[in-house]
């Protein structure tokens, strides 16, 4: 006979029995433990995903530009926190002087790249900013070479057990920032001057202008608030994935699909894309075959551009393009 | 008239292709010629969509990678005529093109550009992942050289010969589509898809014909692809390949065929003049792709012709 499982906490070895374990509605618990499982990874990769597409939205609403260079902000984030760490910085530290960098690159991004094509179409703008990524993927692979590198996690290796299933302490980090970035992030937007001129600008842009609102000064703060979000992600999953130049491209286009099946036009849509992504690539990769990991998000997007294009919590783009 | 000037135009074609063919100096330069061909062949099918349709596709490298692949499999594995193993990638490529395209080109600009891109990643991913069929990630070797009533094209001279015969074919066809009626309508489309509906003209049909029809083409250079370099692996077909593709579209200049030769020309050979770079390569190529598109936006030659009137118009005025 297995023992008797505690209410809420037990341990693995408690629980794992085999064919006597215990059973609640018909479902072995060691397969409820291997579920959440996947519902951990999936809400940790969720986060990461989430904070890159928000991201993505920021610079959609303010230009109506898909910023394809988005996810080299993210392996920036995590290789210049690596650096600075290895230098001997403390991690917070490193933390908040990695993101400082990357936003002031997104910052310079912007100036050179985006502001001098202010004429070009939706497709040269999608040229340019591929081939910003590949410019600053490009000088990663110069400066770190094509190794990978750690970053010790904020707080403990020791895995958590949680009803049989355990959660790596980077995770709760992950999804604790997260949740004070978005709500920080929603606070900026909705109670400061200028989260407001911000959104203004974003919603109409000529009208912003007449009431004083520097737009250009607001297209270039959206850059460097996705930039700033972008590091922050990378160097939050950085001790779970490590740091290589070329991690960045997958995870945009990740948060990129995330901002889409969520709606472009609202973070907690994002946010809301970002975790059933997550979870839907590690229920998939877990049930099915983690081969086909990647393509899940991808089929997801499709899904969603066919059937409900303005994303799920969206509302339809004021703007065409 | 303007019959008389496309077959002086293609006489003239062929002549310098025979000319080079007969001049070419060695293997390497053949191999470059070639894949130059192949991708001057998807770009024009790419240009009719994008130039003159209007319509957007970051996943083109899709239906490249299902021509070669295609062919690949059937040729090497199944012993299937060339021919057939073609046509077979034709038929699998523009049904895929069809199942697709009908809720994708609903929707516009970047809304079509996402759906693309996801349709060219989960291509390249099952690519990857089927190594039962296509061999995985370290690709699919021994593919055969093309055989046309009972000629073999085994050295990279003949497949030089097939491939650019291929391409003039190509290119003639697109000059007569630009020209043709369709061509009128698609220029109508892009133009003002609600004044093009209002004569007459079937909008939502002509698009999903034009990007049937360049899904064939990207096919075609596909199977020429596997029967020319003997190898394909997944790698040639994935994003930044469907970026590529339409970044040579852009830089030849969009609705210009004879633009699209140059910018399949110019984008084949520049990775290959970076080369020596090693390291630096792909930074050259990414500054590249960003001062072109920022400073040419109309393309190389026009934006080339636009700055040599600028300093023309500037010098007058002196």
């Amino acid at each position: 006979m297995a023992p008797p499982c505690p209410a809420f906490f037990w341990t693995e070895q408690q629980c794992a029995g085999g064919p006597g374990s215990p059973l609640i509605s018909g479902i072995p618990l060691e397969k409820l433990a291997e579920l959440l499982q996947y519902l951990f990874s999936g809400l940790t990769n969720g986060a990461i995903y989430a904070l890159i597409g928000i991201g993505f939205s920021i610079i959609f609403n303010a230009t109506a530009i898909i910023n394809f260079a988005q996810g080299e902000f993210v392996m920036l984030g995590a290789l210049v926190a690596i650096a600075l760490h290895s230098l001997g910085l403390s991690l917070p530290l490193a933390f908040g002087l990695a993101v400082s960098a990357v936003t002031l690159i997104g910052l310079v991004f912007e100036r050179l790249a985006i502001r001098s094509a202010r004429e070009a179409t939706a497709i040269s703008l999608i040229i340019i900013t591929v081939g910003g990524g590949v410019l600053i993927k490009g000088l990663a692979m110069l400066i770190w070479g094509k190794d990978a590198y750690t970053l010790p996690p904020f707080s403990g290796q020791e895995p958590l057990v949680f009803a049989g299933a355990t959660i790596l302490p980077q995770s709760l980090w992950i999804m604790a920032l997260t949740i004070l970035l978005v709500v920080g992030l929603e606070a900026f937007l909705h109670f400061t001057i200028l989260g407001k001129a911000m959104r203004a600008a974003s919603f109409n842009p000529v009208a912003a202008r007449l009431v004083g609102i520097r737009v250009s000064q607001m297209v270039q703060f959206s850059f460097a608030l996705s930039a700033a979000l972008g590091a922050a992600a990378g160097v939050l999953i950085a001790p779970i994935t490590l740091g290589v130049y070329d991690m960045g491209t997958m995870l945009g286009l990740k948060g990129f699909c995330a901002a889409v099946i969520g709606g472009l036009g609202s973070i907690f849509g994002v946010v809301l894309g970002g975790l059933l992504l997550g979870v839907a690539e590690a229920l998939a990769s877990g049930l099915i075959s983690s081969g086909y990991r990647d393509a899940v998000a991808f089929l997801i997007l499709l899904l969603v551009l066919f059937f409900r294009p303005q994303g799920l919590i969206g509302r339809r783009p004021s703007r065409s393009s | 008239m303007v019959r008389y000037q496309r077959w002086l135009q293609a006489g003239a074609f062929y002549f310098l292709v025979a000319i080079t063919g007969s001049l070419l100096p060695g293997t390497y330069y053949v191999t470059l010629l070639n894949l130059i061909g192949l991708h001057i062949i998807i770009v024009l099918g790419l240009n009719l969509l994008m130039g003159y349709a209007g319509q957007i596709s970051l996943g083109h490298a899709a239906f490249f990678g299902l021509g070669a692949y295609t062919s690949a499999i059937l040729t090497t594995t199944y012993k299937v005529d060339p021919v057939l193993g073609l046509l077979a990638g034709l038929l699998l490529s523009g049904l895929v093109a069809v199942v697709v395209g009908i809720p994708a080109l609903k929707l516009k600009g970047y809304y079509l550009a996402m759906a693309t891109l996801g349709f060219g990643i989960i291509v390249a991913i099952a690519f990857q992942q089927m190594d039962w069929l296509t061999g995985g990630p370290s690709g699919f070797m021994g593919i055969p050289p093309f055989r046309l009533l009972g000629w073999s094209f085994k050295t990279p001279t003949t497949g030089f010969f097939f491939v650019w015969t291929v391409v003039g074919l190509i290119l003639f066809l697109s000059l007569n589509i630009v020209d043709s009626r369709i061509g009128r309508a698609l220029r109508a489309i892009h133009d003002s898809e609600t004044a093009a509906l209002a004569m007459g003209v079937d909008a939502q049909r002509l698009k999903l014909l034009i990007f049937v029809v360049s899904a064939l083409y990207a096919s075609l250079a596909g199977s020429l692809l596997a029967h020319t370099t003997n190898f394909i692996a997944p790698s040639s077909f994935g994003f930044m390949f469907s970026i590529k593709l339409v970044t040579m579209v852009v830089v030849g200049g969009m609705a210009s065929i004879w633009g699209s030769l140059l910018g399949a020309a110019v984008l084949t050979i520049l990775p290959e003049l970076l080369a020596v770079f090693h390291d630096l390569e792909v930074v050259i190529f990414g500054l590249i792709l960003m001062v072109v598109m920022i400073f040419l936006p109309r393309g190389l030659v026009r934006g080339l012709l636009d700055l040599w009137e600028f300093r023309q118009r500037k010098q007058q005025g002196r």
